[in-house]
């Protein structure tokens, strides 16, 4: 386990920017997720943490020492690819197998057996192990390729969205096994995820990211209570925040053109009316669709609301989020 | 409701493809039928009018092939010890001993020795190429992909005379290893572009996830890439095992005893004592019997590597 601090990491792939001057410093231990739509630099940063690509300039440094001349195997960090890449002419077994046989580890093949039936029982695929790598499901194929990674104890945990192909289930208690490696071994994880629950409950800190930039890096409430930015702002809630005309519910504060309303700023009661276009009930929630002057945004409402489509509700604004027009957020 | 199908054919088309299929097989196998009879045929029964499609089998063809023979007259004949063994017998009844073993035994293995020899050496050379192509950002690349490609674009034997010339100052006439490397130089390009196309198909991903596994790129390559690409291997190295072992030209204009294979020699059969065609087709025979054990082991993979980049994903 180690701290990892990236120093003004640039890459481009031809005309391409990929990552332009990119510091952070993943602490030891620490559980970092990455947001940003494709394209945003995700991969590309664990790419260039893992060694499979080489940074235009700028340095990555592995507890303590540049690890930019390494090899990736000299690197120790284990990665899951989003595409799985399992090796197809081997069985589970192997797969799983195939890190500790390398000429770095070299395990005895005791340790092998016991180690790889440990991780296949914590990912529920220890009937497969004897299967051949394509025989699986996706979800499995999936499982496989985070067991490849567990079978270690790298320096660093690099994974590429590892539970996107997994139902909902079987997401959730892989959510709450990753992060239990991460309490139990002090491991530290460097995740990208599209998924906001994983973000929100995994995470200690964020790193959110915009066309190969850092934009804001902290805690998962920073990165929700404190966006700097709309697009920062957008990342983080269910349902997204809503972005109004800064006057809409009266005077603006000086240079803000838009406020930025999560449900939990919107207060119900009070204030101008608004019409509910829809209303949606999704068991734990019900979100409203309402309309406003022109505007239209969602909010949360008492799932056993009697509210329907056409009601009138009265709406008002408390401690919102201002932003200037270029979309910085305002103190 | 009509009885049609879009997946499961009509009975009666089935019968059609079946009739249409075994003619053409029929048609493509009858020569090498003819081959092979003609090889267990008696030297009048192989040139009789009509010809014969039943006949009485004989191994004289093949006794024949595997041996040299002189005629004795009557006399010398009354003097010899009978015959030692059923080859002897046979050769006796025509008059003739046998004088020793033929050349045939070695020219066949000069053709396993030279075949096999630059398959591999195509194949070794070829596979790394391939890979460096088709992974590393290599100077020129399309260019050099074009010049290899170009060294097929010419009928091969329009270079005999130089290769002629340079094989005699070299030294390399009339030896394996000049014909290995004439037999590799030929086939080289073929075995980079198609083991490229293979390679290509195998995602990088895989080498990667095995760069971060703890192996460097050669074990990666060894361990990763190699298994996966077996069959385009299997494939190639059957089209470059059936060019090294059929040709003809070269082996004619450069081997004459030490390392000639048996194309050039098989024909010369016939004439030691007359038109031996049985122990030409004997010759033949033989000689087509590796290449087919070959392909019909890697049969599999040349089916499946016919129809690789299709399937795949």
């Amino acid at each position: 386990m180690a701290e990892v601090v990236l120093s003004a990491l640039t890459k481009s792939f031809g005309a391409t920017k990929a990552l332009s001057d990119v510091s952070m410093t993943i602490p030891d231990g620490s559980f970092v997720v990455l947001l940003g739509p494709t394209g945003a630099g995700k991969s590309t940063t664990l790419r260039l943490i893992a060694g499979l690509d080489k940074p235009d300039s700028g340095d990555v440094r592995i507890a303590g020492s540049s690890v930019v001349g390494d090899m990736p195997a000299q690197r120790d960090v284990a990665m899951v690819f989003q595409q799985y890449s399992l090796y197809p002419h081997m069985t589970v077994r192997d797969n799983l197998a195939f890190p500790l046989r390398s000429p770095i580890l070299n395990r005895p093949e005791d340790e092998i057996r016991k180690r790889v039936a440990e991780v296949a029982s914590v990912l529920r695929i220890a009937h497969k192990l004897d299967n051949k790598a394509t025989q699986l499901s996706g979800g499995e194929m999936q499982r496989v390729s985070i067991g490849r990674a567990l079978v270690r104890a790298p320096r660093i945990y690099l994974m590429d969205e590892p539970l996107s192909s997994l139902d909902a289930a079987l997401r959730a208690e892989l959510r709450i096994e990753l992060k239990r490696i991460h309490q139990d071994l002090g491991a530290t994880f460097l995740y990208v995820t599209h998924d906001q629950v994983e973000a929100m409950t995994m995470a200690t800190h964020v790193g959110v990211l915009d066309h190969g930039r850092l934009v804001q890096f902290g805690t998962p409430r920073e990165i929700y209570e404190n966006p700097v930015s709309t697009y920062v702002a957008t990342r983080l809630g269910q349902p997204r925040i809503n972005f109004l005309p800064a006057d809409l519910f009266g005077p603006a504060r000086a240079g803000a053109t838009q406020i930025g309303l999560r449900p939990e700023h919107i207060l119900q009661g009070e204030g101008p009316e608004a019409r509910v276009i829809r209303v949606e009930h999704l068991g734990d929630q019900t979100r409203l669709h309402l309309h406003l002057a022109g505007n239209d945004l969602i909010t949360l409402s008492d799932p056993h609301t009697t509210l329907k489509p056409g009601d009138l509700l009265a709406i008002r604004p408390e401690d919102p989020l201002w932003f200037d027009a270029s979309g910085n957020r305002l103190p | 409701m009509s009885a049609f199908s879009v997946t499961e054919p009509s009975a009666r088309s089935k019968g059609i493809a079946a009739v249409l299929v075994f003619l053409y097989a029929f048609i493509t196998l009858l020569p090498l039928l003819w081959i092979i009879s003609t090889g267990f045929k008696t030297g009048p029964d192989s040139i009789s009018y009509p010809p014969k499609v039943i006949f009485t089998p004989s191994i004289e063809g093949y006794v024949n092939l595997f041996t040299s023979r002189t005629r004795i007259n009557e006399e010398d004949r009354a003097t010899l010890s009978p015959p030692a063994n059923f080859a002897e017998a046979i050769v006796r009844e025509r008059d003739m001993v046998i004088t020793g073993p033929s050349r045939f035994g070695e020219r066949f293995l000069n053709s396993v020795i030279i075949g096999f020899g630059s398959t591999f050496l195509s194949i070794f050379l070829g596979t790394l190429a391939a890979y460096a192509f088709s992974r590393f950002r290599v100077p020129l690349k399309d260019d050099l992909m074009f010049f290899i490609l170009s060294t097929r674009m010419m009928p091969p034997i329009a270079v005999a005379i130089p290769i002629f010339l340079m094989f005699r100052s070299l030294g390399l006439s009339d030896t394996h290893l000049g014909m290995i490397l004439l037999y590799t130089g030929v086939n080289i390009s073929l075995a980079v572009w198609l083991l490229k196309g293979f390679i290509d198909e195998i995602p990088r991903e895989y080498e990667e996830a095995a760069l971060i596994d703890g192996y460097t790129r050669f074990q990666a390559f060894r361990k990763v890439v190699l298994p996966q690409a077996a069959t385009g291997i299997a494939s190639t190295a059957i089209f470059c095992l059936i060019f090294a072992w059929n040709e003809y030209a070269f082996a004619v204009l450069l081997t004459s005893g030490t390392a000639q294979t048996a194309p050039p020699f098989i024909p010369t059969i016939i004439g030691v004592g007359g038109q031996d065609w049985p122990a030409v087709a004997a010759g033949a025979t033989i000689f087509l019997l590796p290449v087919m054990i070959f392909t019909i082991l890697l049969r599999k993979h040349l089916l499946r590597g016919i129809t690789f980049g299709a399937v795949r994903k």
